[in-house]
C-alpha cells in the first residue's frame, strides 16, 4: 500500500534509500543533510535495515569508500553538503571516470567564506564538471522520487555514472510536506538488486581498476566516460516515464508551469520554483502572460529540449543561486544562453541573468514581479541584455568598468 | 613458516613485466608479503611508484583483484570494499564463499602524510585490513621530494643541502609508534634483507583478525643514488646501525625486538653509503651526525627497555 506521510526532505531521502536496501552507507555528517544518515543509522540500530553503515573520518574518505564499495559490486549511498562536498571534489572525478554507480544526497548549502549555514547552489554547481549526473529537487516528494530514479539511472548498463540528488538545505531538507511513500515491494520490483558487470570480490576473474593511462589511451578513456553521460539522456527520460507509469508521477528534464502561451519566462531550480509558481499565478491574474521552466536535470544539460521549449518567448530571466566571479553570468544562464545560440534570431528570446538567494537570502514574490517588469521594459525598449541583475540585495550594481 | 623453496612455488600475485626501476626494493618486498597470504587478495594501492609501475594500460602486473583511486585514500577505498564484503556475506550474496584477505599498499608519502587520517579511521573502526607501507623515505615517484618519513639531514629535491641549510631539518615521523597507539592487534617493522622476518610478519598480519600494519624499509636506488645491486645490503646496514630496528608490537603495548646486531655500527656507516647524506660527513656538519646518533641510541634503548619481559627471556 502507498502511504501518505508528512516528511521533511531529509527523511524522504532516507525513506527512499531504506527501500532500496543499499549494501553500504558511507557516512560523514554534513549539515543540513546529516539527518539522511542519522535515520538510516537508527533503522540499523533498531534492526529494520541490515545495511553496513561505516562512519568515515572525512568527506574524502566517505566518497573514497563509495568508490571502493561500488567497485566491489555494492549499492552504496552517502551524503554531503557545502564544504564537505567540496572536500570530495577530487574523488568525484575518479568515481565518474571509473564508471561506478553511486548516489549521494545533497542538502545544498553555501560555500565559505564567509561561513554561512544556509541554502544556495554554490556547492553543487562547483561540481558540475566532475562527470556526475545532477538532479535538483523542489520538494520532499521530488527528493524521494529522484533518489529512487537516481539508482535506476546510475546502475543502468549503458550509463554506469554516479548521480547527485540535490535539494535546498534547510528549506527542502527540513520543511515537512505530504509525501507519497510507495509500497516497499513495488520499489524492489522497480529497482531489482544491483547486478554488477565487474566486482573486486570476484576472485575467479581478477580485475585491475584505476590503471595508469598513457597519452596513447587517456583520450579514448575519457570519451568512453563522456559516452556514458550521453547515454544517460535517453535513460533519464525512460526511467522518468517508467516511474510515472507505475507511480503516477512523471519526470523529464524539466517541468514547465503555464509556459505554453507565455511571452515572458522565469527559469529557476529547486525550492525557489515554489515561490515562482505563486508569483506567476498572481501575475497571470493581472493578465500578464508569464510562465516558468523549472530545471530538474542540470547534467547532462538538456540543450536541445530547452531550446525547443523556449523558442518564441519574448524574454526570459534566468535565476542562478550561485555566483561565479569573473564569469558572464551564473552556470544556468551560461548553459541556456549557449543552448539558444543556434535559434533563428527572430525566434530567440532576450535572455537576462539574475543572481538570487546567496547564503540563504530569501526570494520574495515581489522580486519575481519586479523581474518580470524589468525584462518587459528592457525588451520593449530594445535595451541590451548585458549585465548582471542581483535580486533582493543592498548593492544592485557592480562596477565593471 | 615456509621455506624459500615453498615460497617460490606459491602462486605469484605480482608478476614480472612491471616498470619499476632496476634495483628497486618494492618487488622483493611484495614477493614476500603477498606470498604470505594463502587466500585470494583484494588490494588497494595508493598512487605512487608501485601503482604507476605495475599498471601501464592495457597491461597489469597484478593477478589479484586490485584498485587504485587516489593518493591519500587507499585505505578509505578499501573500507568501502570490506563493507560490501561484510554486507554481502551477511546477506548470503557473495559470488563465492572463499575467504578473502584485504591489503592496502602505500609508499611513505601516502601513509605518513596524506593517508594518515584514513589509516587512523579504519584502525579505529577495527576493520580487517592489512596495511603495507613501503618506506623509501621520500616522495619517490614525483621526483624524490621530502616526506615526513625523510630522515633529518637528508638532501632531497625540496630539502636540498645548500650553503646555508644542511638538508632536512626535522626528524622523521615515528609512524609505527603512532599506529601502535591505536592499540590495533598487530604492528611490525621489517626490511627485505631478512626474508624470513618479513614473511613471518606478513603471515602474522594476514592471520590477525582486525587491523595489522607493516612498515617496511624500501631502499630506492634512484633517489638514494646507490648502486642497483646494493638495495638489500643497504636494508641490512639500516638494521645493523639501528637506523631501522626490526620489531613487532602486539595489542599496542607488547614489544618484541626481533633483531639485535652483534656489533651495532655507528650511523656514519649508514650516512656515507648514500649520496643524500654525503654532505653530513663534512666537518661543520658533525653536530648533525652526533644528533642523529643520539636519537638512534635513544630510540634503540627505548625499544630494548620496553620489550615484553617474557619475550626476552
Ligand atoms: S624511484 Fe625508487 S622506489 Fe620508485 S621505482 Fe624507482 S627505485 Fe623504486
Ligand atoms: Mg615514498
Amino acid at each position: 500500500m502507498r502511504a501518505n506521510k508528512v516528511l521533511d526532505g531529509n527523511t524522504a531521502v532516507s525513506e527512499a534509500v531504506r527501500q532500496l536496501d543499499p549494501d553500504v552507507v558511507m557516512a560523514y555528517p554534513s549539515a543540513p543533510g546529516a539527518p539522511m544518515l542519522e535515520r538510516l543509522a537508527m533503522d540499523i540500530a533498531n534492526g529494520s535495515l541490515d545495511t553496513e553503515l561505516v562512519n568515515m573520518e572525512s568527506p574524502q574518505s566517505a566518497i573514497s569508500g563509495c568508490i571502493g564499495a561500488s567497485a566491489a559490486g555494492g549499492r552504496v549511498f552517502s551524503s554531503a553538503s557545502s564544504q564537505e562536498l567540496a572536500q570530495m571534489h577530487e574523488m568525484l572525478f575518479i568515481a565518474s571516470s571509473l564508471r561506478l554507480p553511486i548516489v549521494i544526497g545533497i542538502a545544498d548549502r553555501a560555500l565559505s567564506a564567509p561561513i554561512n549555514y544556509y541554502a544556495d547552489h554554490s556547492d553543487a554547481m562547483a561540481e558540475r564538471d566532475c562527470g556526475w549526473i545532477q538532479l535538483f529537487c523542489e520538494s520532499p516528494q521530488e527528493a524521494y522520487d529522484n533518489i529512487i530514479q537516481a539508482y535506476k539511472i546510475s546502475e543502468h548498463q549503458d550509463v554506469k555514472t554516479p548521480v547527485m540528488v540535490a535539494m535546498d538545505g534547510w528549506i527542502t531538507s527540513h520543511t515537512m510536506e505530504n509525501v507519497s511513500i510507495e509500497e516497499p515491494s513495488e520499489i524492489t520490483d522497480f529497482m531489482g538488486k544491483r547486478i554488477p558487470t565487474y566486482s573486486l570480490l570476484n576472485s575467479t576473474k581478477p580485475l585491475t581498476i584505476g590503471s595508469f593511462s598513457s597519452p596513447n589511451y587517456y583520450f579514448e578513456h575519457k570519451l568512453n566516460q563522456f559516452q556514458g553521460m550521453e547515454n544517460s539522456r535517453k535513460i533519464i527520460r525512460e526511467v522518468g516515464k517508467e516511474f510515472g507509469d507505475r507511480f503516477g508521477r512523471y519526470y523529464g528534464y524539466f517541468e514547465t508551469y503555464k509556459l505554453d502561451d507565455a511571452e515572458y519566462g522565469i527559469i529557476i531550480m529547486s525550492s525557489a520554483a515554489g515561490t515562482a509558481k505563486e508569483a506567476i499565478d498572481r501575475l497571470r491574474s493581472r493578465g500578464e502572460k508569464v510562465g516558468l521552466l523549472k530545471l530538474r536535470v542540470f547534467r547532462p544539460f538538456p540543450f536541445q529540449e530547452i531550446q525547443e521549449r523556449l523558442l518564441g518567448l519574448k524574454a526570459i530571466a534566468i535565476f542562478d543561486r550561485n555566483i561565479v566571479p569573473g564569469s558572464q553570468g551564473g552556470p544556468l544562464y551560461n548553459e541556456i544562453r549557449s543552448a539558444m545560440y543556434f535559434c533563428e534570431d527572430n525566434l530567440r528570446p532576450k535572455i537576462f541573468p539574475y543572481i538570487f538567494g546567496l547564503g540563504g537570502r530569501e526570494l520574495n514574490l515581489s522580486d519575481i514581479d519586479n523581474t518580470i517588469k524589468e525584462i518587459k521594459e528592457k525588451t520593449e525598449k530594445v535595451e541590451s541584455e548585458n549585465g548582471f541583475h542581483f535580486v533582493n540585495v543592498r548593492y544592485r550594481q557592480v562596477n565593471n568598468e | 613458516m615456509i621455506t624459500l623453496k615453498q615460497l617460490a612455488s606459491r602462486e605469484e600475485w605480482f608478476s614480472s613485466g612491471h616498470t619499476l626501476c632496476p634495483g628497486c626494493s618494492i618487488p622483493v618486498i611484495l614477493k614476500l608479503v603477498l606470498g604470505a597470504s594463502r587466500n585470494p587478495l583484494v588490494i588497494s594501492n595508493a598512487t605512487g611508484c608501485l601503482q604507476m609501475g605495475s599498471t601501464l594500460f592495457p597491461h597489469t602486473a597484478w593477478k589479484s583483484n586490485w584498485i587504485h583511486t587516489g593518493y591519500g585514500n587507499a585505505s578509505a577505498t578499501m573500507s568501502g570494499v570490506t563493507a560490501v564484503y561484510r554486507s554481502l556475506k551477511k546477506k548470503g550474496r557473495l559470488m563465492d564463499e572463499k575467504e578473502r584477505k584485504f591489503l592496502v599498499i602505500g609508499g611513505d608519502g601516502s601513509t605518513y602524510d596524506s593517508g594518515i587520517s584514513s589509516i587512523s579511521g579504519y584502525m579505529e573502526r577495527g576493520e580487517d585490513i592489512v596495511y603495507l607501507c613501503y618506506d623509501n623515505q621520500s616522495m619517490a615517484h614525483s621526483g624524490g621530494q621530502a616526506s615526513s618519513a625523510t630522515p633529518v639531514g637528508a638532501s632531497t629535491t625540496t630539502t636540498p643541502a645548500g650553503t646555508v641549510l644542511p638538508g632536512k631539518l626535522q626528524t622523521r615521523k615515528n609512524i609505527t609508534a603512532i599506529i601502535a597507539a591505536h592499540r590495533i592487534p598487530y604492528v611490525a617493522q621489517s626490511a627485505p634483507w631478512n626474508w624470513n622476518d618479513l614473511l613471518r610478519k606478513a603471515e602474522k598480519a594476514f592471520e590477525t583478525k582486525g587491523p595489522a600494519y607493516l612498515n617496511v624499509l624500501s631502499p630506492c636506488p634512484t633517489h638514494w643514488n646507490t648502486d642497483t645491486d646494493k638495495s638489500i645490503e643497504l636494508s641490512r646496514l639500516a638494521a645493523d646501525t639501528c637506523v631501522w630496528p626490526m620489531f613487532e608490537i602486539r595489542g599496542g603495548t607488547k614489544i618484541t625486538v626481533n633483531y639485535k646486531p652483534r656489533h651495532k655500527l655507528p650511523v656514519s656507516e649508514w650516512l656515507k653509503s648514500q649520496d643524500r647524506f654525503r654532505h653530513l660527513l663534512e666537518k661543520e656538519n658533525k653536530w648533525i651526525v652526533d644528533k642523529i646518533q643520539e636519537e638512534i641510541d635513544q630510540n634503540w634503548d627505548f625499544l630494548l627497555s620496553a620489550q615484553n619481559e617474557e619475550e626476552t627471556k
